[in-house]
C-alpha cells in the first residue's frame, strides 16, 4: 500500500513506571514535508522521536515510517531513515573523512559511492581542509552540519533531526536551515523537534506538545489564525499555559 | 560482514589515537611482570629476631650463634629486658624473641630439660606459624647436636639401637623453590582478565555516555555484528598481551614452558571470549563509566580472591570451593600453571575446557539477549 | 560564601545517592570483601590430596599410611603402581605430594634399624610444599618415636611459645588493616578523581569556575561526600571484622578515626591531583588504577611483606601512603599503641598531603 504519508502514527503511547511522556499521539506527517515539533522541556518531544526513529519501543498504538510497521518492520525502517541527536555524537576522535566512512559504511554504501559522494559533502561544507581532522577539533556550528550531512549521507525517506541547532550561532543556524530546505527540495521529509519558536515558521507544518499529549498541529499560519496571535511565540504561551493549567 | 569490520578499524583507529590508553595497554604487562612478580612474594626468609639471655653461659650463646648461621634468621638485638624486647615487638623492630632463663645450662645439665620463652608478632598469622616452625626445627636439630656433645660430657646415657626412618623429599617442577615460577603465569592470566573486563566494559559504556551509541542504534547493523565489532579488538589486544607476557616470563624470569604453547594461546583464545562476554555484561549493566568500574572491580577481586593465585583454593572451606567453580580465573590459571610448569596435554585439562567453553557460550549468549538497540 | 558551598555540597550528595547502583556496590564491595578474606582465605593445610607408591605392602608401611590419612591434614587420593603413575598424577593436577616407599622398607627397619621414604611435592607452590613436607615429616616421626620406645632424647629444649596480638593466627587480622587502606583509597582517590573529571569533560566544571564560587570551595565541596562515604565503609570493615571474626580494637577509637582521618584526606588529595592531570574520565581511571591502586595492592605490605622483596623495589614502598597508614592501623588496633609510636607514621602521611595538595594548586594555576 502507497499513500502520501512518510509517518502516520494512531494513538502512540509511550509511559515510564506511572509517568505518561506520550499519550495517545495521532498524526500524519507529508512526504517531502518539513514537519516541526514543538513543546517545552519535558513535554515528550524527544520521546515521541525516539520511538519513531525505533531507538524506544512504544508501549500502545501504532505507527508506520514510509510504509513500514514500526513493531514488524524496525530493520527495514532503521535503513530508511536518519538520525541527529541532541547530544552531537560522530566521534570526537576521528576524522571527518573517517567518519563519513564509518557511518556510511554500517548503512551499507559500497567504499566507491562513498568516495564520490564525501568528495560533493565535503566541498559543499566547505570542509575540504579540514578533511583529515579529527572531529573533535571542529566548532560546533561546523561538526552540527557535518552530523546532518552524515545523517543524510545514506538517502534516507525521512531524516529526524533532535534540537539540532541547539547552542549553534545564528549565522550557522541559518546555514543550516538552507541545508534543511535543500534536502527537502530533494524530496526528503524532515522530522525536528526544536524549542526556538522562530524556527518553527520554517517548517511546512508544525505539532505543538504539552504533558505528553498533542495539544495543536497545523502550519504556522493556520494555528496564529486559530489563536488569533501574531506570533508563534504567542501561540505557543496559550497553548502551552492553557494546557499547564488545566 | 563488512560492517564488523568497519567497527574494528574504527576501534582500533581510536585505540591507537588515545595518548594515554594506548601506552597503558602496552605498558601494563611489562610493570606488571616486572614489578608484580618481583613484590608478590611469600618467601619467609631473614626473620628478625631478638635474644634475651641471661644465661650467657658458653650454650646459650651457641645457640644464638646456630639460629643466626642458617637462612631463616637474622638476629637483630639482645635486649636486656622483656619490656626492651616486648618494645621491639611493638615498633615491628623484630619478629618474633627468645627469652633464655638464667641457670639454663645449669638445668639442662641437672634435669636435662628446661624450657625457653618464644613471644611472636602473629598479626600475620601465616608468616607467625612458618616461623615458629622454622624455629622448632632449628631447636630439634639443635637439641640432638648438644646431646652428642654437651650430653658427651656429662655422660648421658643414649639408647641403643634406635630405629630411624631416614627421608628425603623432592620439589619437583621447581627444584630451587622460587617463588616466582609459581606466581608469574598466574600474573598473566591476572593481566589478561584485567584488560579484557575493564576495557570492554569502560568501552562501551563511554559510547553510551557521549551519545554516539544512539547514532549506532539507528542505523540497520545488526546487534550481533556490532558486538562481534566491539570485542574482536579487545581479543586481539589480550591474546597480543598473553603471548608477550609469557615471552618476556621466558626471557626475564627463565619460567619454563613445559607443555605446548599452542594449548595455552588455544584455551586463551576462549577463555578470552568468556572474559570480553562479562565485560560487555558490566557494560550493558551500567549507565556510567564510573558504574562500570565500580562493577568491574567488585568483581575482579572476588575473581582474583578466590582464584589460587596466592592462596590454595583446596585450603578453603567446601562451601567457599564450591563456589569458585563459577570463577572463570581458576580455570585459567589451573590451565596455565599445568602446561606451563608440569607439561600437561589436551586430555589432563579437558575438563577446563569444557566448563570454560561451556560458561563462555552462557555468559554470551545471555550477554547478546540482554543488550538492547532500543528500550 | 558558605551558602555556595553548602549548596554545591548538597548537589553532590543528592548526585551520589540517587545512583542506587554506585552506592550498593560502595557498601557491597567492602562487606563481601571482609567476609571472603575472613572466610575463604587461610593457609591452614587440609585435606591435601596425596598419592602413595608403596613398593613395600608390608605391616609397617600400612601403618604408616594408615597413620597419615587418619590426619585431617591428608586425603588419600590415589595408590599408585609405578613411578610413571607419579607424573601423571602430577600432570593433571590431582595431587600435591606422592609419598614412596622403597622395597622391604619394614624388613630393612628391623633389621638394620633404617629405612628410606621419598615425598615428592609438586615444587609449584613452594610455600605450600614447604609446609606440606613439615606435616608429613612430623607424622612419621611421630611413628618413629612410638617403635623406638626405649630411645629417649635425653636433652630436651622445650619453647613455650606466644603468640602475641593474634594467639589464634588468623587471617583476617591482616586483612582488616590492609582492606580499610585499600578501600579508602579506591572511593577517596579514584573515585574523587573520576568524579572531578567527569565535570570536566562534561563542560560543567566550566560553568561552576565561572561561578561566583571559589575553585578551591568547588573541589573541597565535591570531595566531602567521598570522605563521608569512606569513613563509614571504614566503620563497616571495623564493626565486621570486630563482631563477625574478633579481631580487637585495642588502642583509642578516637585516634584510630583521627588517623583514618588524615588516610582519607591524603587519598582525596591524590584524587584531585590526578583530576588536574585527566582530561577524560578513562585516562583518569587508568591513572589511579595503575600509579594508585596496583602498587597500594602489591607494595603496601598488605598481601606481601615488604622485607620479603628485592632490595631495589623496598624504597619505592616508601612512596606509597598505604604503607604507612597499614603500620598506624595495625598497631593502634592490635597492638593498643599509642600516639608516640606512630608519630613518625603520621608525619609522613601528612608530608604526603603537603606535598601532593602543592603540586596540585601549583597544576592548576598553570592551567589558568
Amino acid at each position: 500500500m502507497s499513500n502520501n504519508f512518510a509517518i502516520k502514527t494512531i494513538d502512540l503511547t509511550k509511559k515510564f513506571g506511572n509517568f505518561t511522556a506520550c499519550d495517545n499521539l495521532t498524526f500524519e506527517v507529508h512526504k517531502g514535508e518539513i514537519f516541526g515539533f514543538l513543546g517545552a522541556n519535558g513535554a515528550g518531544k524527544t520521546t515521541a522521536m525516539k520511538m519513531l526513529s525505533g531507538l524506544l519501543s512504544p508501549t500502545s498504538g501504532t505507527a508506520k515510517i514510509a510504509d513500514y510497521d514500526i513493531y514488524k518492520e524496525s530493520e527495514k525502517i532503521k535503513k530508511n531513515i536518519g538520525y541527529m541527536s541532541q547530544k552531537f555524537s560522530l566521534y570526537d576522535d576521528l576524522t571527518i573523512q573517517e567518519n563519513i566512512n564509518f557511518f556510511a559504511g554500517i548503512y551499507g554504501l559500497s567504499n566507491k559511492l562513498i568516495k564520490e559522494k564525501s568528495e560533493v559533502v565535503i566541498n559543499e561544507l566547505d570542509l575540504k581542509k579540514q578533511q583529515n581532522k579529527l572531529v573533535g577539533s571542529l566548532p560546533l556550528g561546523w561538526k552540527q552540519k557535518l552530523a546532518f550531512s552524515i545523517a543524510i549521507f545514506h538517502n534516507p525517506a525521512i531524516v529526524f533531526l533532535d534540537e539540532p541547532t541547539g547552542g549553534v550561532d545564528p549565522v550557522t543556524r541559518r546555514q543550516f536551515w538552507d541545508l534543511i530546505y535543500q534536502s527537502a527540495e530533494r524530496g526528503l521529509t524532515v522530522f525536528l523537534t526544536t524549542h526556538y519558536m522562530d524556527e518553527s515558521e520554517y517548517c511546512n507544518r508544525i505539532a505543538i506538545m504539552a504533558n505528553g499529549k498533542l495539544a495543536a498541529i497545523g502550519t504556522p499560519k493556520e494555528l496564529k489564525e486559530s489563536n488569533s496571535s501574531s506570533s508563534m511565540n504567542d501561540v505557543f504561551i496559550q497553548i502551552a499555559r492553557g494546557k499547564n493549567y488545566v | 560482514m563488512r560492517q564488523i569490520l568497519l567497527i574494528i578499524i574504527k576501534e582500533f583507529k581510536q585505540i591507537f589515537r588515545n595518548r594515554i590508553l594506548l601506552p597503558l595497554i602496552f605498558m601494563m604487562p611489562i610493570i606488571q611482570l616486572l614489578i608484580l612478580a618481583n613484590a608478590a612474594t611469600f618467601e619467609i626468609k631473614k626473620i628478625k629476631l631478638a635474644i634475651i639471655d641471661n644465661d650467657k653461659s658458653h650454650i646459650s650463646k651457641n645457640f644464638a650463634y646456630k639460629l643466626q648461621s642458617g637462612d631463616y634468621f637474622k638476629i637483630i638485638d639482645y635486649p636486656n629486658s622483656i619490656k626492651d624486647a616486648e618494645k621491639l615487638l611493638e615498633t615491628n623492630s623484630i619478629d618474633l624473641y627468645i627469652y633464655i632463663p638464667n641457670n639454663f645450662e645449669r638445668n639442662l645439665a641437672k634435669e636435662h630439660t628446661e624450657k625457653i620463652g618464644v613471644v611472636v608478632n602473629a598479626i600475620d598469622g601465616s608468616k607467625a606459624g612458618v616461623s615458629f616452625n622454622y624455629l622448632l626445627n632449628n631447636i630439634a636439630s639443635y637439641q640432638s647436636e648438644l646431646t652428642k656433645t654437651f650430653g658427651n660430657k656429662i655422660n648421658l646415657q643414649i639408647a641403643q639401637s634406635p630405629k630411624i626412618i631416614s627421608n628425603d623429599y623432592y620439589f619437583w617442577y621447581n627444584l630451587n623453590q622460587d617463588y616466582k615460577i609459581y606466581v608469574v603465569p598466574g600474573l598473566l592470566v591476572l593481566l589478561i582478565t584485567i584488560v579484557g573486563i575493564f576495557l570492554t566494559a569502560i568501552n562501551i559504556v563511554r559510547e553510551k555516555e557521549i551519545g554516539t551509541i544512539e547514532q549506532i542504534n539507528v542505523t540497520p547493523i545488526k546487534k550481533i555484528e556490532f558486538i562481534i565489532g566491539k570485542l574482536l579488538p579487545f581479543w586481539l589486544i589480550g591474546m597480543f598481551e598473553l603471548i608477550f607476557g609469557m615471552i618476556v616470563a621466558r626471557i626475564v624470569y627463565h619460567i619454563p614452558v613445559l607443555g605446548n604453547p599452542l594449548l595455552i594461546i588455544g584455551f586463551a583464545s576462549i577463555y578470552l571470549t568468556l572474559v570480553l562476554g562479562i565485560g560487555l555484561l558490566i557494560s550493558t549493566a551500567s549507565q556510567n563509566q564510573q558504574q562500570a568500574v565500580f562493577i568491574s572491580w567488585f568483581f575482579m577481586l572476588i575473581f582474583v580472591l578466590l582464584s589460587g593465585l596466592f592462596t590454595p583454593i583446596e585450603n578453603m572451606p567446601p562451601l567457599v570451593q564450591n563456589i569458585t567453580l563459577f570463577n572463570p580465573l581458576k580455570y585459567f590459571i589451573e590451565v596455565i600453571r599445568l602446561v606451563m610448569l608440569k607439561g600437561s596435554t589436551f586430555s589432563d585439562i579437558k575438563l577446563q575446557f569444557f566448563m570454560t567453553t561451556l560458561y563462555s557460550l552462557v555468559i554470551n549468549s545471555i550477554a547478546i539477549l540482554v543488550y538492547r538497540k532500543s528500550s | 560564601m558558605f551558602n555556595g558551598f553548602l549548596g554545591f555540597f548538597k548537589k553532590e550528595f543528592i548526585q551520589i545517592f540517587r545512583d542506587k547502583k554506585s552506592l550498593l556496590i560502595l557498601l557491597g564491595i567492602p562487606t563481601i570483601q571482609i567476609l571472603l578474606f575472613g572466610f575463604a582465605i587461610t593457609n591452614e593445610i587440609r585435606d591435601v590430596r596425596i598419592a602413595i607408591l608403596d613398593y613395600s605392602k608390608d605391616n609397617t608401611t600400612k601403618e604408616i599410611i594408615s597413620k597419615i590419612v587418619s590426619t585431617n591434614y591428608f586425603k588419600l587420593y590415589k595408590m599408585l603402581r609405578n613411578e610413571k603413575d607419579i607424573e601423571r598424577a602430577f600432570q593433571t593436577g590431582e595431587i600435591k605430594e606422592a609419598i614412596v616407599f622403597s622395597q622391604n622398607f619394614g624388613q630393612n627397619l628391623e633389621k638394620f634399624g633404617k629405612a628410606n621414604v621419598q615425598f615428592i611435592n609438586d615444587g609449584t607452590d613452594p610455600n605450600t610444599a614447604t609446609t606440606i613436607i613439615g606435616y608429613t615429616n612430623s607424622i612419621i616421626g611421630q611413628y618413629q618415636n612410638e617403635i623406638t620406645r626405649t630411645r629417649q632424647i635425653p636433652l630436651i629444649i622445650t619453647p613455650e611459645v606466644k603468640m602475641r596480638y593474634n594467639p589464634e593466627l588468623k587471617g583476617v587480622f591482616l586483612s582488616v588493616p590492609g582492606l580499610i587502606s585499600i578501600i579508602l583509597m579506591l572511593i577517596s582517590a579514584m573515585m574523587t578523581s573520576i568524579s572531578i573529571t567527569k565535570e570536566k569533560e562534561s563542560g560543567s566544571m566550566e560553568v561552576l569556575l565561572v561561578s561566583p564560587i571559589k575553585p578551591a570551595v568547588v573541589i573541597i565541596a565535591k570531595v566531602i561526600p567521598y570522605a563521608i562515604i569512606s569513613v563509614t565503609i571504614a566503620t563497616i570493615v571495623l564493626t565486621l571484622g570486630r563482631f563477625v571474626f574478633e579481631v580487637p580494637i585495642k588502642g583509642n577509637l578516637i585516634l584510630l578515626f583521627a588517623e583514618i582521618t588524615v588516610y582519607v584526606i591524603m587519598s582525596l588529595s591524590l584524587g584531585i591531583l590526578i583530576s588536574t592531570v585527566a582530561k577524560t574520565q578513562q585516562v583518569a581511571l587508568f591513572i589511579s588504577l595503575i600509579g594508585l591502586m596496583m602498587p597500594t595492592v602489591l607494595l603496601s605490605g598488605f598481601i606481601f611483606p615488604i622485607e620479603n622483596m628485592p632490595i631495589w623495589l623496598q624504597p619505592f614502598t616508601y612512596l606509597i601512603p598505604a604503607r604507612w597508614f597499614i603500620v598506624i592501623i595495625k598497631n593502634i588496633m592490635l597492638k593498643g599503641s599509642d600516639f608516640s609510636t606512630i608519630l613518625n607514621e603520621t608525619l609522613v602521611l601528612f608530608l604526603m598531603i603537603l606535598v601532593t595538595i602543592s603540586i596540585s594548586i601549583k597544576k592548576y594555576k598553570i592551567r589558568l
